[in-house]
């Protein structure tokens, strides 16, 4: 864990704390701080400035039944949402969105895969499964990307990034992601808009892989 | 090694005791948990309904501004609250007092059920560390925890009006990320520094337990 060197920024973890990260964003942080005691901690630093917000926050009386409302429901019994652990190398919030299953992935060429985990208008996040040596198709972004490693490592034009390292490219980042040698890389990503291809596959197919 | 009889009673003056053969006593600042730490321990460790009461009384008119300060109606509002205090009181044996204040850890369970209603979804969370029910706590840690957040406090405080107006809105959930700064004018690196100290505490105990 201590080779963990790319982190969340501050801003983005306070962003998380308070819910008002795009839910495609919000898997991956997940998943880093899962991974991640430095950042674990720096967001509960966040979470203790929310806790001094809320104890500071002007006080609205409740209606006179809510309190034996709740204390009638104490002992109710009720079913806790499944926790999802670790499996291998998928971190729980990915365990969760794949339901303690294994990916499901389709191939992009090039013995590039992926499995689409959740995509709407606000974003997308996917795994990427990319061998050894290959590098990610050269893509610019049209907004801000997050790259999480799971397996193996890549480098690009700004270092190297092993399992736990969290990449963030937004428009003024131009880079080739390569995968190392050895295991192929296996990346959690997720963006607030669609990838932009510059090579590999035209444009026009981009709407059918819902890249 | 700090020996420790702590007894979770509700009375205002829980006294750690620090040391056995410690004949001066510590000023009583310095030795008191919050009346919060007290009734989430007895909740948590005692399923104590009178302390969960307490914890009502305090959190439950404060979490109701908090919410309906982002818009929200009053009626929803309770909805969130009721949600929020039961998740309280079931997931009480997850509240760690060596990494996180009372109000801290009900702040992200009222954001977390906030987004979850907007979403109609759970939002993704980080694999939860909990520690096994019985472990002795370290009583020195809960206290230096529960004064770090004393100071940051103090320094929230003493912020101008336009700084503190943007931390709250941001943790209210009103700014996006990109309209968050980096400076905050917090100085968050002390209790970063503490909260460290509470995990790695805990990984010990979780490693123990293997
Ligand atoms: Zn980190």
């Amino acid at each position: 864990m201590s080779a963990i060197t790319h982190h969340i920024p501050d801003a983005m973890l306070a962003a998380y704390a308070a819910g008002t990260l795009p839910h495609a964003f919000s898997v991956v942080v997940a998943s880093h701080i899962s991974l991640c005691d430095q950042c674990r901690t720096a967001l509960g630093a966040h979470q203790a400035v929310g806790g001094l917000v809320l104890e500071g926050a002007d006080s609205v009386g409740v209606s006179g039944n809510l309190k034996t409302d709740i204390l009638a429901q104490l002992d109710d019994p009720y079913t806790p949402e499944p926790m999802y652990d670790r499996l291998g190398i998928y971190p729980g919030p990915v365990t969760k969105v794949l339901k303690g299953g294994e990916p499901r992935w389709k191939t992009l060429g090039m013995g590039v895969r992926q499995d689409i985990l959740s995509a709407s208008r606000e974003g997308s996040v996917r795994l990427l499964y990319i061998p050894p040596g290959q590098a990610v198709p050269d893509h610019s972004h049209n907004g801000l990307e997050l790259t999480l490693v799971l397996q193996g490592s890549f480098s690009d034009e700004t270092g190297r990034f092993g399992v736990g390292d969290l990449e963030i490219g937004d428009e003024s980042l131009h880079h080739t992601p390569t995968a190392d040698a050895g295991d192929p890389c296996i990346c959690l990503a997720a963006t607030d808009a669609p990838l932009r291809f510059n090579a590999f596959m035209p444009r026009l197919l981009q709407p059918l892989f819902k890249i | 090694m700090i020996s420790l009889s702590v007894e979770y009673t509700r009375t205002r003056s829980l006294q750690f005791e620090m040391s056995r053969s410690e004949s001066k006593p510590l000023p009583p600042k310095n030795t008191e948990l919050s009346d919060q730490t007290i009734w989430m321990l007895a909740v948590r460790d005692e399923r104590d309904k009178a302390a969960f009461a307490e914890l009502f009384d305090f959190f439950a008119p404060r979490l109701k501004g908090f919410i309906m300060r982002s818009g929200t109606s009053s009626a929803q509002a309770e909805e969130i609250v009721q949600d929020v205090m039961l998740t309280v009181w079931r997931k009480a044996p997850m509240f760690d007092p060596h990494r996180a204040q009372v109000s801290a850890w009900i702040y992200q369970i009222a954001r977390n059920r906030h987004i979850d209603i907007r979403r109609k979804e759970n939002r993704p969370v980080p694999e939860e560390l909990i520690e096994d029910p019985g472990t002795e706590p370290d009583a020195s840690q809960i206290m230096a925890m529960q004064q770090e957040a004393g100071q940051l406090k103090q320094a929230l405080a003493q912020l101008n009006t336009k700084q503190r107006e943007m931390i709250e809105k941001a943790y209210l959930g009103d700014l996006t990320h990109q309209q968050i700064s980096e400076q905050t004018g917090l100085p968050l690196g002390t209790i970063k520094s503490r909260i460290r100290l509470g995990l790695e505490r805990l990984r010990r105990e979780l490693k123990g337990l293997r």
